[in-house]
C-alpha cells in the first residue's frame, strides 16, 4: 500500500513537472519577457543588461528549475496586462473560484447521485425515463447557455436573484472574502452554483445509473436476494457501495474539470474568480497569468487525483491487503 | 420412492411454464414441467445447457430475471403456493425457508464487505438474534462448513479465501437460516475437479444433518449419481425421464437419457464404448413438432414427429417417450430420414 | 463490374436485416434525433439560398430595422423578420441559419482534425512501441488531465500571442479548429493503439512480413477496419463535444470573430443586450445550438449501444 502512494506520488511529481515545462516553454519563449517589463524605446544595452539580470542567457535547464523554484514560492513574475505579480492576483481571486465550485460539486453531488440511483433501480418507471431524457439534454445544453436562460428568467423577469457579481462578501480571517456569511452573498452564489454544477450534476448522474444497472446484474446481488436481504440492504448496503469506485473517481475528475469550467461560468456571471483571470489573460496574452493558471490547475488535478487514489483504500478492502491498484476496476 | 409415497411433498412443482418475450416472439423456456421433493430428499436435476434447469430453480426461489416469467403452472412449498406471493412475502421465504446457491463461488460473495457481516445480516434478518449472538452463530457456521480458524476467518474479505473456500462460505449462507430446501445451481462446476467432491460430500452430509431437502441442478451425471436420491432428466424445456437415480442411472428408458448415462465417463467400470449422441439439442426458437428430441432419436417412429408425448410409467421411472406407450412410436420412418 | 446489380441490393439488404437497423427502427427517438439532424444540416447549409436575409453584408442592412420582436409573439413583430432583429437591425432567423452552417463546419472539421491526429498517433504508439509509445502515451495522460476547453484556450492564447490580432480575425476559423482537434485526439489515439497491441502479434502480421509486405500497411488495412465502431461512436460523440467548444470559445470571446458570426458569437453578442430585456436574440440562437447538440448526442448515445450492447 505504502509502495503504491509512493509511486502515485512520484507520477504525480512527474505530472507536474511535465505541466510545469509546458507553463516554463509558454513564459520563456512565447512572447519576449523583456519587451513586456521595458518600454518600445528602450536601448538594445539595457535590454541585454537586464536579461543578463534575470538571468535569461541561462542555459535553459537552469532557468526551468528556477522558474520552478520560484513557481514553488508562488512567483510567477509581472502580469504583461496590469504590472502587478501575478501571485498576488491569484490568490486575490482564488476564494471566489474555490467557493463556486464548492457549491457547484455540493450541488451535483447531492442530488446527481441520488437521482443516479433511483434510475438505475427503476430503469423502467415513467419518472426514471423522465429523468435520463432531461439528463440529456442537461448534458447537450452548454454551460453558458444554461447560465444566461438562468439570468434571463430568474434576474431580467422575475427579479428574485442577482445576475452578475459575488454581492456582498465579508472578510474571513483577513483575507479571504467569503459569501457565505451574509444573505446577498448567498443569492449570488445560487444562479452560478447551478449553472456550474448542472452538467456535472447529470454526469453524475448517468454514470451512478450505468454503474448501478451493472451492478444489480452481478451474481453476488442475485445471491444477496437469494439470502432474502430486504431490499433496502440489496440496493443500498450492497448495490451502492459497490457502484462507489467509479463514482469517487469520475467525481474527483469532475471536482477539477469544475475549477476549469468556472471560465465560462465566472464569465457568464461576471465573478470575480481566476477563471475570468485567464479568459482576460488570453484575450490580451498575457502569458504569465496564463502560465501561473496552468500549473495552478495542474497542481489542483493533481491533488484531486492523489485523494482520489487514498479514498480508494478505504472503501476497497482487495486494494487494502494487495497493496496494489491492479485490480481497482475487477470484481 | 419409499420417501415419497408416506410422508407429503416439501416442495411441489405442477404444470410450471416459463417463458420469455424476445425480439423474434415469446420463448417457452420451460414447458409443462411437474415434479416433487420429500423433506430431506436429494432432487438432481440434469440437462444440457439451455435445457431449462437453471430456470426451473430460479423460479422457485423467485428470482427469474426479466423479462422471462412464470406463465403458468404453480409451486408449493409445504402445501403453501409461492409462485403468485408478492415480492416481500418471497423475499422473508428466500433465505429462511428456501436456500440458494449459485454456480460460481467467486462472484457470488460481495467483495466489499467481510465474510463475517454477509453472513450476520443474512442471520439477522431472519432470526431475532442480537449482533453478538449471529457472530456467535456466525463462526458455528463457518467451523460446520469446515473453515479453520473460523473465529479469525469470519473478519476476512472474501478475496482472501480459495474457490473451495469461498463455496463453503457460500454453503454457510444458504443455511444460516435453517431452510428447509436447498436450490443448488451448478454448485461446483467453477471450481477444480479436486475440490469438487469434498464440496459435494459436504453439502450431502450437512443437509443429512440438518434434514434439508436439495434441488441439485447440474450437467455432470457423475455429481447426480453419487449424490441424489431421485434424478429429473431435462431436456428442451421439458423432463423427460424421472425417477430413483439408481433406475435412472443403470436401467434408462428415454433414448435421451441412455445416451447421456453413455457418456458418463466412470471411474471404476470400463464400459465398451463411450456412447455419443448425434447432434444438439434445438434451440428454443426451433422445438420440432412432435417429440422434441426426435432429430436426433435413433428409435423414432411416424408418431414421434406428431404428437408430444407426456411423462408416462416405464418400469420403475417415469419417461416420456412413445417406446412406453401402449400405442408405441408408430410407423417405422423411411432409412434416410433417420440420417437427415 | 458484372456483378454490380447483384451486389447492390444485396448489399442494401445486409443494412436493412442487420441488427444495427433493427436498433435505429425500434428507437423512435433515434429516427427523430436522425432526422432532426438532418434537417438542420439541410437548411444550414442551403442557408445562402433559403435565408430570407444576407444578415452580414453591412449594405443590406437598416438600423430603422434594429431591435424588432418575434413575430408571434409582440404585435411590434414584422414579417420580414420572423423571430425579431438585434440592435443592428439584422434577421435573427437569416443569423441563426449562416451561424448554424459555420458552426457545424468548424464542429466536423476539428472532428476530422482530431481523428487524423488521433489515429496516426495511436497506429504509431501502439505499432512501435517501446520510447515513442512511452512519450506518446505520457502526452495523452498529462493532456487528459486538463479539459478540452482549457487545452483550446491555451492554445488559441499562444497562437494570439505569437501573431497579430487582425491576423488572427482572418485565420480564427483555422486556429479554433486546429485548437480544438488539437484537444480532443486522445480517446482515439487509446483506442487504435489498444487495437494495434491486439492485432501486432497475430500470425497474419507477421506472414505478411515473412512474405516482405509491409507488416505497418498490412495493420493500417486490418486494424483500422476493426476500430471503425468505436471510433465512430467517439467521433459522433465528439461532434456534439466540439461544437460546444467552439460554441464556447466565440461565447468567451476567443473564437469566431463578429464580422462572423457562429452560434456562439451569436449568443454573445445578444447576451451584451439581455439586461434590457430583449431575449431573442439570445435565446433562439441558444435554442438552435441546445437542439442540434442534443441531436448529436442522441444519436451517439444511439450509436454507442447499438455497436456495444454491453456499455447500455
Amino acid at each position: 500500500m505504502l509502495a503504491f502512494i509512493l509511486r502515485r506520488l512520484l507520477q504525480s511529481i512527474a505530472v507536474l513537472l511535465t505541466v510545469g515545462l509546458v507553463a516554463f516553454s509558454l513564459f520563456r519563449y512565447v512572447g519576449d519577457p523583456i519587451n513586456s517589463m521595458v518600454g518600445q524605446d528602450t536601448p538594445a544595452s539595457e535590454r541585454e543588461a537586464l536579461r543578463e539580470r534575470l538571468g535569461l542567457n541561462d542555459s535553459p535547464p537552469i532557468q526551468f528549475l528556477r522558474f520552478i523554484g520560484n513557481a514553488a514560492q508562488g512567483k510567477f513574475g509581472l502580469s504583461y496586462r496590469t504590472s502587478e505579480p501575478v501571485g498576488r492576483m491569484i490568490v486575490e481571486r482564488m476564494p471566489a473560484t474555490l467557493e463556486l465550485s464548492f457549491c457547484a460539486a455540493v450541488f451535483a453531488l447531492f442530488v446527481g447521485v441520488p437521482m443516479g440511483v433511483y434510475t438505475g433501480l427503476y430503469p423502467k418507471h415513467w419518472s426514471s425515463r423522465l429523468m435520463q431524457a432531461v439528463s440529456l439534454i442537461g448534458i447537450s445544453l452548454p454551460t453558458f447557455v444554461i447560465g444566461i436562460l438562468l439570468i434571463l428568467v430568474f434576474a431580467v423577469w422575475l427579479h428574485w436573484l442577482p445576475s452578475f457579481g459575488r454581492g456582498e462578501t465579508v472578510m474571513l480571517f483577513g483575507w479571504w472574502p467569503t459569501n457565505f456569511l451574509t444573505v446577498k452573498g448567498l443569492q449570488a452564489l445560487i444562479l452560478p452554483s447551478i449553472t456550474l454544477g448542472l452538467f456535472q450534476l447529470t454526469l453524475l448522474m448517468r454514470l451512478v445509473r450505468s454503474e448501478m444497472l451493472e451492478v444489480m446484474r452481478t451474481d453476488y446481488i442475485k445471491f444477496a436476494r437469494a439470502r432474502g436481504l430486504t431490499n433496502r440492504a440489496v440496493n443500498f448496503g450492497h448495490a451502492l457501495k459497490n457502484t462507489l469506485v467509479p463514482v469517487i473517481t469520475v467525481t474527483g475528475l469532475q471536482l477539477g474539470a469544475l475549477i476549469a469550467f468556472a471560465i465560462v461560468t465566472e464569465t457568464v456571471f461576471a465573478w470575480p474568480g481566476v477563471g475570468q483571470l485567464f479568459i482576460q489573460s488570453v484575450q490580451f496574452s498575457d502569458i504569465p497569468v496564463m502560465a501561473a493558471y496552468l500549473m495552478l490547475i495542474g497542481l489542483l488535478f493533481v491533488l484531486i487525483n492523489l485523494t482520489v487514489d487514498l479514498l480508494y483504500f478505504v472503501v476497497d478492502p482487495r486494494l487494502r491487503s494487495q497493496g496494489g491498484a491492479a485490480r481497482v476496476a475487477g470484481h | 420412492m419409499a420417501a415419497q409415497t408416506n410422508t407429503p411433498p416439501l416442495l411441489e412443482v405442477r404444470n410450471l411454464r416459463v417463458e420469455f418475450p424476445t425480439r423474434r416472439g415469446t420463448l417457452l423456456a420451460v414447458d409443462d414441467v411437474s415434479f416433487e421433493i420429500a423433506p430431506g430428499e436429494v432432487l438432481g436435476v440434469v440437462g444440457e445447457s439451455g435445457a431449462g434447469k437453471s430456470l426451473t430453480g430460479n423460479a422457485i426461489i423467485g428470482l427469474l430475471e426479466p423479462p422471462g416469467r412464470i406463465a403458468g403452472g404453480e409451486i408449493r412449498l409445504e402445501g403453501r403456493r409461492i409462485d403468485n406471493l408478492p415480492y416481500e412475502e418471497m423475499r422473508k421465504i428466500r433465505g429462511a425457508r428456501i436456500g440458494a446457491i449459485f454456480q460460481d463461488p467467486l462472484t457470488s460473495l460481495n467483495p466489499l464487505y467481510s465474510v463475517g457481516r454477509q453472513l450476520v445480516e443474512t442471520i439477522q434478518t431472519h432470526m431475532p438474534l442480537s449482533a453478538g449472538k449471529a457472530r456467535d452463530r456466525a463462526i458455528d457456521l463457518l467451523k460446520e462448513v469446515g473453515i479453520p480458524g473460523a473465529e479469525m476467518r469470519i473478519d476476512h474479505y472474501p478475496h482472501q479465501f480459495s474457490g473451495g473456500m469461498r463455496q463453503r462460505v457460500v454453503i454457510a449462507l444458504a443455511l444460516c437460516a435453517g431452510p428447509r430446501l436447498i436450490v443448488a445451481d451448478e454448485p461446483t462446476t467453477a471450481l477444480d475437479v479436486s475440490i469438487q467432491a469434498q464440496i459435494i460430500a459436504l453439502l450431502k452430509r450437512l443437509c443429512r444433518e440438518h434434514g434439508t431437502a436439495v434441488m441439485l441442478v447440474t450437467h455432470d451425471m457423475g455429481v447426480i449419481a453419487e449424490t441424489a436420491d431421485r434424478v429429473a432428466v431435462m431436456y428442451a424445456g421439458r423432463v423427460a425421464e424421472i425417477g430413483p437415480v439408481r433406475e435412472v442411472v443403470k436401467h434408462a428408458k428415454h433414448p435421451y437419457t441412455k445416451g447421456l448415462m453413455g457418456s458418463i465417463p466412470s471411474l471404476g467400470v470400463r464400459s465398451e464404448k463411450l456412447t455419443q449422441i448425434d447432434g444438439a439439442m434445438p434451440r428454443l426458437t426451433e422445438i420440432p413438432t412432435g417429440c422434441a428430441f426426435n432429430p436426433r432419436c435413433t428409435f423414432k417412429g411416424q408418431r414421434c414427429l406428431v404428437e408430444r408425448p407426456n411423462l408416462m410409467p416405464a418400469g420403475a421411472t417415469q419417461a416420456a417417450c412413445w417406446l412406453h406407450d401402449a400405442g408405441g412410436v408408430g410407423a417405422p420412418l423411411p432409412k434416410e430420414a433417420v440420417h437427415a | 463490374m458484372t456483378d454490380r446489380p447483384a451486389t447492390s441490393p444485396g448489399w442494401l439488404h445486409r443494412i436493412t436485416d442487420s441488427d444495427i437497423w433493427w436498433s435505429f427502427k425500434s428507437s423512435s427517438l433515434t429516427v427523430v434525433a436522425a432526422v432532426g439532424t438532418l434537417l438542420i444540416v439541410v437548411i444550414a447549409f442551403l442557408s445562402p439560398v433559403l435565408a430570407p436575409h444576407t444578415p452580414f453584408d453591412p449594405a443590406t442592412l437598416s438600423l430603422s430595422d434594429g431591435l424588432k420582436p418575434p413575430v408571434l409573439l409582440s404585435p411590434d413583430g414584422d414579417w420580414a423578420f420572423p423571430l425579431g432583429t438585434d440592435d443592428q437591425g439584422r434577421d435573427i432567423l437569416s443569423s441563426i441559419m449562416y451561424g448554424t452552417r459555420l458552426s457545424l463546419v468548424v464542429g466536423f472539421a476539428s472532428v476530422v482534425v482530431a481523428m487524423t491526429i488521433g489515429i496516426a498517433l495511436g497506429l504509431i504508439s501502439g505499432y512501435f512501441g517501446g520510447a515513442i509509445d512511452a512519450l506518446i502515451m505520457r502526452i495523452a495522460d498529462v493532456q487528459l488531465t486538463f479539459p478540452a476547453i482549457l487545452v483550446a484556450l491555451l492554445i488559441d492564447g499562444i497562437v494570439r500571442s505569437v501573431i497579430s490580432v487582425q491576423r488572427h480575425d482572418e485565420i480564427a476559423v483555422f486556429v479554433i479548429v486546429g485548437a480544438i482537434g488539437l484537444s480532443f485526439w486522445v480517446q482515439y489515439a487509446r483506442t487504435v493503439r489498444g487495437s494495434v497491441m491486439v492485432e501486432k502479434n497475430k500470425e497474419y502480421v507477421q506472414a505478411a512480413r515473412v512474405i516482405g509486405l509491409s507488416p505497418l500497411l498490412i495493420m493500417v488495412r486490418h486494424v483500422l477496419p476493426n476500430v471503425t465502431g468505436p471510433v465512430l461512436v467517439i467521433a459522433t460523440i465528439n461532434l456534439g463535444l466540439a461544437i460546444i467548444t467552439e460554441a464556447t470559445l466565440s461565447f468567451l470571446g476567443v473564437g469566431l470573430p463578429s464580422t462572423e458570426p457562429s452560434l456562439g458569437t451569436l449568443i454573445r453578442l445578444g447576451n451584451d443586450v439581455l439586461q434590457s430585456g430583449d431575449w431573442w436574440i439570445t435565446v433562439f440562437p441558444g435554442i438552435t445550438l441546445a437542439a442540434l447538440v442534443l441531436a448529436v448526442n442522441l444519436l451517439g448515445d444511439w450509436l454507442r449501444d447499438a455497436l456495444n450492447p454491453k456499455l447500455r
